[in-house]
């Protein structure tokens, strides 16, 4: 009992002589007083959006300290000078399309987006968790499944604007070249429909990778090997099916991997050039296969996430 | 406030609380048990986080089971370990913390200027959070769990590795987030003797049950002990044994020195007694019949000071005795 109560001691004796001191602090507090809050709460649905809107501009460093702003912007600016350069060399050319498809350039990309996604996830996600902030979110109204449904759907946002505005920048400058409106128009659409697949499955990967981990170097490093190293193991299975007259297998085998199963969809759904070995694209029922294999990832990765928070924290 | 009745959870290896039945009313409230006693297990449940194993809980008039979003609402929480993102300032974060509980974005810039200046903090405020001090960092987390105006507040050890002088402020603040704003406060520790100084009603849980629940004033009367200290002269070279002998002629009861007292440096000029018992009108008596017995010896006065910490002793006894 002693050692618990001669530290007791300092703390007691000293209170008089203090509770002058912070009796004039509490004074001034005093007369500024305490003001309650009559005004509206807007409740779970509000407060989801609020996350996301703070997320998604956190994703981008705005928020957020200057430092922070550096990465994300750099790699921003360079996935949309090599959109602007396509439009001039059209330009300068006076060729009748863009040198390389909608579609194609996101995939063309794919380093620099997978730097961005392993760089903004573990943002958005780990540092939560490093931080032990999510009990603070879970002490309030909303959900655990509000949390990861804004989370997840601010990556994904910041993903597609991180695609799309190359695309966009390419398709305006189509149209001021006067390159033909009609197949431009058609082609810029099915661009963002590839831009929308490519963000919610890898943004539905990185964040369930990035919730895994409070440690923000784990998570990177993570997201880039999920990312890439499945993507050259298959195209090299790819290349070797190929050359070993397995042909019919190319199809097949680019379920393996997130990168070449978008490379396959775009191919086959949205008229894009197919980046397979022998520009292979696919027949009807792998067509059918990788698409449900594309919902299913999606669906997976983010029950994950969910099964994951439902432990997380407080 | 809160009403627990007969409340249980249960884990695979461990029973958390036990059959937990208590009320708590508005106030400040101290929720006292050792570690693992059940305190965190509790306050989750309170805030809807947690289902019971068996019996039910409700705060402020909601079941927990159910209306646990509108509990949350209503209900501010400020969690025991670090919770602050350390490369935001304290304005961004209770900002966007204030939304997250529901409130619009110009009321929650509003209520976080006001907030943060009650808890204490001024210009900092708009620095990052990393390079706070453990107490600034402590009064960050009050407001954020204050920023939404709440009706009641749970904050889990807030004083939590605070040095004397912080913890005494911390205490301070706790007790004003009750008279000056009138939110009541539910405010756990593992040391008792904090919380009588804040709290106007303790409950002290352990192994999951309820050791005792009762307000502080029925024990801090109980149990006031004066504490005296007085120098040396030449007629009296053991002032503290004249000062002691002189008192017992006056009629009051000096604890006789503890015989290990020598242990503790200082302890031997202290003289204690007893002044709590009776009505709260003796105890002006006391100090002026031991301030005239010590002018009467010619003693310096060195510090009369009113200890209240023996309570601890009063519960630990009790408990002790309790559970046996």
């Amino acid at each position: 009992m002693s050692p618990d109560r001669t530290p007791a001691h300092p703390t007691t004796a000293p209170a008089h002589g203090q509770a002058t001191t912070a009796g004039r602090g509490q004074d001034v507090i005093h007369n500024i007083g305490y003001r309650g809050y009559e005004g509206p709460r807007l409740g779970r649905s509000y407060a989801r959006r609020a996350l996301f809107t703070q997320s998604l501009r956190g994703s981008y460093g705005l928020g957020r300290s200057a430092k922070s702003k550096v990465l994300p912007m750099l790699l921003f600016a360079a996935v949309c000078v090599p959109a602007a350069i396509l439009v001039a060399v059209a330009a300068l050319t006076k060729s009748k399309e863009l040198e390389v498809g909608y579609a194609e350039y996101v995939l063309l990309m794919q380093p620099l987006l997978g730097i961005y996604l392993a760089a903004a996830a573990p943002q958005a996600i780990s540092m939560d968790l490093r931080f032990k902030t999510t009990p603070l979110y879970f002490s309030r109204p909303m959900e655990r499944s509000d949390y990861v449904a804004a989370k997840y759907a601010a990556l994904s946002a910041a993903l597609f604007l991180f695609t799309a505005v190359p695309v966009l920048i390419m398709y305006v400058g189509a149209l001021l070249v006067k390159l033909d409106f009609g197949d431009q128009t058609k082609g810029a659409v099915q661009g963002l429909v590839f831009c929308a697949l490519f963000a919610l499955l890898h943004a539905a990967i990185a964040a369930w990778i990035a919730a895994l981990t409070p440690r923000r170097g784990f998570g990177i490093a993570a997201i880039i090997v999920a990312i890439t190293v499945p993507y050259f193991l298959i195209t090299a299975l790819q290349g070797i099916a190929l050359t070993s007259d397995n042909s019919g297998a190319i199809g097949w085998l680019g379920l393996g991997s997130p990168g070449t199963l978008l490379d396959g969809i775009q191919s086959r759904f949205l008229d894009g050039r197919s980046g397979f070995p022998d520009a292979q694209t696919l027949t009807g029922t792998q067509g059918a296969v990788y698409l449900v294999v594309f919902v299913a990832l999606v669906a997976c990765f983010y029950a994950l996430l969910l099964r994951r928070y439902r432990k997380a924290g407080l | 406030m809160i009403a627990i009745e007969s409340l249980s959870k249960r884990f695979p290896r461990v029973t958390a609380l036990d059959r937990l039945t208590v009320g708590i009313e508005p106030g400040v409230t101290g929720l006292v048990g050792a570690n693992g006693a059940g305190k965190s297990t509790l306050i989750k449940i309170l805030l809807g986080l947690s289902p019971a194993s068996e019996g039910t809980a409700s705060v402020l008039g909601m079941d927990v089971a159910t209306q646990g979003g509108a509990i949350r609402e209503r209900v501010g929480y400020m969690p025991e370990h670090d919770c602050l993102p350390p490369d935001v300032s304290a304005t961004e974060f209770v900002v966007h913390m204030a939304r997250m509980s529901g409130l619009p974005a110009t009321a929650a810039r509003e209520r976080t200027a006001d907030t943060l200046r009650h808890v204490g903090l001024y210009e900092e405020r708009y620095r990052p959070m990393g390079g706070y001090s453990t107490g600034m960092k402590q009064r960050v987390k009050l407001a954020q769990a204050l920023v939404h105006d709440p009706r009641l507040v749970l904050l889990d050890e807030p004083t939590n590795g605070l040095d004397p002088v912080g913890r005494d402020e911390m205490l301070g603040l706790i007790r004003r987030v009750h008279t000056d704003f009138g939110i009541s406060v539910l405010v756990t520790s593992h040391l008792l003797g904090e919380l009588e100084r804040t709290s106007d009603h303790i409950v002290v849980i352990d192994g999951g049950k309820l050791l005792r629940s009762s307000s502080t004033a029925e024990f801090t009367q109980r149990t006031a002990v004066l504490a005296v200290e007085v120098t040396d002269t030449d007629e009296h070279p053991d002032g503290t044994a004249a000062l002691r002998t002189a008192l017992r002629k006056a009629g009051l009861v000096p604890h006789e020195p503890a015989p290990d007292s020598a242990m503790a440096p200082g302890a031997g000029h202290l003289v204690t007694l007893d002044i709590g018992g009776e009505a709260q009108g003796a105890d002006e008596s006391v100090f002026d019949t031991v301030r005239d017995t010590a002018a009467e010896l010619g003693l310096g006065l060195v510090r009369m000071e009113q200890r209240r910490h023996q309570i601890s002793e009063v519960f630990t006894e009790r408990s002790a005795g309790d559970v046996a």
